[in-house]
């Protein structure tokens, strides 16, 4: 466990060194969605029980959650890989894959937690009052943790930075945008919304709409992110294991 | 110290390593010579458990380096061909992340960086980004980093790729003095002059297998002690005499311009090897 603490010290380091970028960074583009859908086109739509921000900001808290979580590791473990070599520094200090994946899912967590707050500090401003309970930040840092080890999954096994945004383009992009993040899922096609509600950010969204919005505890859906969570988990492990056998 | 037996690693259809046997005994300086591509750096890897083999042995202090990868990982450092540090952190960061990763308790870790600090003369530039050191300073501090967990032995995979002579004699320098503190040290080059100033034991290794094996002078020895260079219609030729007095017979023969000269490592490294170290 003391190779866990070296690897998040690092990334705490890091992550403290340049706080302030990563806030505005991570918060540039719900802050933006926020102000062009629901401040600006959705401040006189209602959809079902309330306005329309009350129903896009856990959607667009979960994208947050999501982008954050899975770029913060990604990215920087991709380069670390390919282009600084730093990476290897960790593979030769007698660490276990299992500490390793966890202390980089860690920086992913952090990211991904740190820009949902920004969020909601946002949505206070708007006069947005959202239910926020245990179960709430429970379902948040379930889900920073699953796109975390996505994140480190993706960055153990892209090979290159050009396929890593290019991944970020076809996948994670329509992923933030289609997941019942703006909208109800019910309004697209049957086989469509089927195909979304496989996806681990629809989830999320359902989840935290639900405890915000209608108060319910959303027990399958935070049964489902738990399970994407363990799946990436132990496939990022695995995905450092093989890396070791080359 | 170091066994290897039988070692062979292939990518794809390349061999990297083709059967390799080498023994190096405790306290040695030794270097692995070749042109690149050779295998030496793969070995390393394979050595530093950044790479498995796919068939052959190899033992650090007895231990497996396939199977113990704990103990070899605690009495083993690196100091890769490429520039890893962290270029985020200050010097004294990353020297205390290594500290940390290799679990050494805070007292003793926080006593053998300022004494790897000093003895890199990097104190003064302990508060300084990584990324905004020179070369030197950045060598200097991958071998501070590699001697933090006090390895007993040391692979250094080109340390002085890239810096000016001045900066290489430097580094040249805090080697041997590590050396005779009793640190066994592997070293790759592919700059000969560095091999015979450093190293008491040389193998040449082409294609993943070692051509010759011996001190500089054994290696010398081997393909004769003078050469006598001339030149045959633009082509420089290359003969070797084990005795000065065949080297002056040949020379007197050749009409056109000749050196007669004492027999240096790259005459071995260029006889032995399929191509030239600089391409």
């Amino acid at each position: 466990m003391r190779g866990l603490y070296a690897v998040m010290w690092r990334e705490l380091l890091v992550l403290r060194k340049r706080l302030w970028k990563t806030l505005a960074a991570g918060s540039i583009s719900p802050v933006l969605y926020l102000t062009a859908f629901g401040w600006g086109i959705g401040r006189n739509v209602t959809m079902g029980s309330g306005n329309y921000l009350h129903f896009i900001i856990p959607g667009i808290i979960a994208l947050t959650v999501m982008n954050n979580s899975f770029s913060g590791v990604a990215t920087p473990l991709n380069i670390s890989r390919h282009y600084s070599k730093t990476f290897e520094e960790y593979l030769i200090a007698p660490v276990s894959n299992l500490c390793l994946a966890l202390g980089k899912a860690a920086g992913g967590i952090l990211r991904g937690l740190t820009a949902s707050a920004v969020v909601l500090v946002v949505s206070l401003l708007f006069k947005v009052h959202l239910h926020l309970n245990l179960w709430f930040f429970i379902t948040l840092f379930v889900s920073s943790f699953a796109f975390a080890s996505m994140g480190v999954l993706a960055g153990m096994v892209i090979r290159s930075h050009e396929d890593q945004s290019n991944f970020n383009t076809f996948v994670l992009l329509p992923m933030s945008f289609l997941s019942g993040t703006f909208f109800h899922l019910d309004l697209l096609p049957t086989p469509l919304a089927s195909f979304i509600k496989l996806l681990p950010l629809t989830h999320v969204a359902i989840a935290l709409r639900s405890i915000a919005t209608d108060q319910v505890t959303p027990y399958a859906s935070l049964g489902v992110i738990t399970l994407f969570a363990l799946i990436f988990f132990l496939a990022a492990v695995f995905s450092i294991n093989r890396y070791r056998e080359i | 110290m170091i066994k290897i037996t039988g070692v062979t690693k292939r990518y794809g259809k390349i061999v990297a390593v083709n059967n390799l046997d080498l023994h190096i005994e405790k306290g040695e300086f030794f270097g692995l010579l070749g042109p690149n591509g050779a295998g030496k750096t793969t070995l390393i890897k394979i050595l530093t458990t950044l790479s498995r083999p796919d068939s052959g042995t190899l033992t650090i202090n007895g231990h497996d380096v396939t199977k113990d990868l704990v103990h070899v990982k605690a009495s083993v450092g690196l100091v890769p061909q490429h520039t890893n540090l962290d270029m985020e952190l200050t010097v004294w960061e990353n020297l205390e992340l290594h500290g940390l990763l290799f679990g050494l308790p805070k007292k003793e870790r926080r006593q053998t960086i300022e004494e790897l600090l000093t003895f890199t003369e990097l104190t003064e530039h302990r508060q300084r980004l990584a990324g905004s050191l020179s070369g030197g300073m950045k060598r200097r501090l991958l071998i501070a980093r590699a001697l933090l967990h006090r390895p007993r032995l040391l692979f250094l995979d080109e340390p002085t790729i890239g810096l000016d002579p001045y900066t290489r004699r430097k580094i040249w320098d805090l080697l041997k003095s590590m050396n005779n503190a009793g640190l066994t040290i592997l070293l790759t080059t592919h700059y000969i002059e560095e091999a015979a100033a450093l190293c008491n034991r040389v193998a040449l290794i082409d294609h993943g297998s070692i051509v010759a094996l011996g001190s500089p002078s054994e290696l010398k020895n081997m393909i004769g002690s003078y050469v006598v260079v001339y030149d045959d219609q633009g082509v420089t030729r290359y003969n070797f005499f084990s005795d000065r007095e065949a080297a002056v017979d040949f020379a007197r023969q050749i009409t056109q311009n000749v050196t007669i000269r004492e027999t240096n490592l790259e005459d071995v490294f260029l006889r032995l090897t399929s191509h030239p170290v600089a391409e």
